[in-house]
């Protein structure tokens, strides 16, 4: 008999299709895990909804269930209850260590645009607050990019929603 | 058609076809940063199109794809700003941009509030990508706002602006953009112009030519 548990920690091993350190469990996509017997319900949060990854997290998540020998039924909820707050401590610390830089926490107020260019945003290779930005979109939905003048090089900076 | 299918899909057909617009100058754009910029806006674009008609098909029992591309071109809801073809003119680019992020945030300031929970929940999701988009485009409206080709182009879209929204919404538009009230909008959803047809030949012949298939 499976029980959440179970299914938390085998989700905790399947990893974002474009950032493989981390799990979907680390973003902070699954938003509840419920077991009715041999099946099991997953609530998904969609993370950007362009991002093409969503159907492959998705599917893997299904997958993993089932080689528990549960039947998986995956709930995709689109609403605005996934924010990059919820990215856990040991994902973020995963990002940074992959040369991501993690958001910073989402304030009252949307971002502005000063704020942006001003804010600090510490560079992930060698710690500088001394970085620029260099544009709001990058190769993925979530993803800006930002110089370093402490070390020279660009990087990228997870977008704050 | 349900009231939910009618209040969503003329933002969906929005979404799509502006999105295919932006995606045109992929590989283009003036600059760099631009292309990664209009690659990745056209990209959000298409994923907000896709959640909304996601949400139309469940009440029409159809699917999101079949919303997006089996429809004739005249069955489209979009608002002709979004039709226009503007690629190699980056004033008129920057200009519909501007007016686009500004009207949608007008219309979804109204979906955050719907009664209608599933509809103010996306909108809110949605909202929090298009914060970056207006960012760039507020950042690009004040760059540009003195040059008279810029100024141009404003004047010439302002009334396509205008068919983006309901009636009763327009004066809050014009007064974030500070553009004239007493203008008449130009083309009413609905009625399309010459140039969606060919964008919708070419987005839909992959599935015209191979119906059914997935990859």
């Amino acid at each position: 008999m499976v029980t959440a548990e179970d299914v938390w920690s085998a989700l905790a091993q399947v990893p974002d299709p474009e950032i493989p350190v981390v799990s979907v469990v680390d973003l902070g996509v699954v938003r509840d895990v419920r077991v009715e017997d041999d099946r099991v319900h997953i609530e998904f949060t969609p993370t950007f909804l362009g991002c093409p990854a969503l159907e492959r997290m998705r599917d893997e998540m299904a997958a993993t269930v089932e080689k528990l020998g549960a039947q998986a039924e995956v709930d995709v909820v689109l609403d605005d209850s996934w924010s990059t707050d919820r990215i856990t401590a040991r994902g973020r610390e995963k990002l940074r260590e992959a040369g991501f830089a993690p958001p910073s926490p989402r304030a009252a107020a949307p971002p502005s645009l000063l704020q942006l260019q001003r804010g600090t945003f510490h560079c992930p290779y060698c710690g500088s607050a001394d970085t620029r930005l260099e544009n709001l979109f990058g190769p993925t939905p979530c993803r800006s990019l930002r110089y370093c003048t402490g070390c020279r090089q660009p990087f990228e900076q997870f977008k704050t929603i | 058609m349900s009231e939910l299918a009618r209040l969503l899909l003329p933002i969906a057909d929005d979404e799509l076809i502006l999105g295919w617009r932006n995606s045109e100058w992929t590989g283009i754009a003036p600059f760099l940063e631009e292309d990664v910029a209009f690659s990745s806006i056209a990209q959000n674009e298409i994923g907000h199109a896709r959640a909304l008609y996601e949400l139309a098909a469940q009440e029409l029992g159809t699917t999101a794809d079949e919303l997006a591309f089996d429809r004739a071109p005249g069955e489209y809801r979009c608002a002709q700003l979004v039709e226009l073809r503007l690629v190699s003119d980056w004033a008129r680019t920057i200009a519909r941009h501007w007016l686009y992020e500004s009207a949608d945030a007008v219309r979804l300031e109204e979906l955050k509030a719907d009664t209608d929970g599933r509809v103010a929940g996306l909108a809110a999701k949605i909202d929090r990508e298009e914060v970056y988009h207006r960012l760039h485009a507020d950042m690009w409206a004040s760059r540009l706002r003195d040059e008279p080709r810029f100024a141009s182009a404003l004047e010439e879209l302002w009334p396509y602006a205008l068919g983006l929204l309901p009636e009763a919404l327009r004066p809050r538009l014009a007064e974030r953009v500070r553009l004239p009230t007493d203008v008449k909008a130009q083309g009413e959803r609905g009625a399309h112009t010459d140039e969606l047809e060919p964008l919708w030949e070419e987005m839909t012949m992959v599935r015209r030519s191979v119906p059914g298939a997935s990859w």
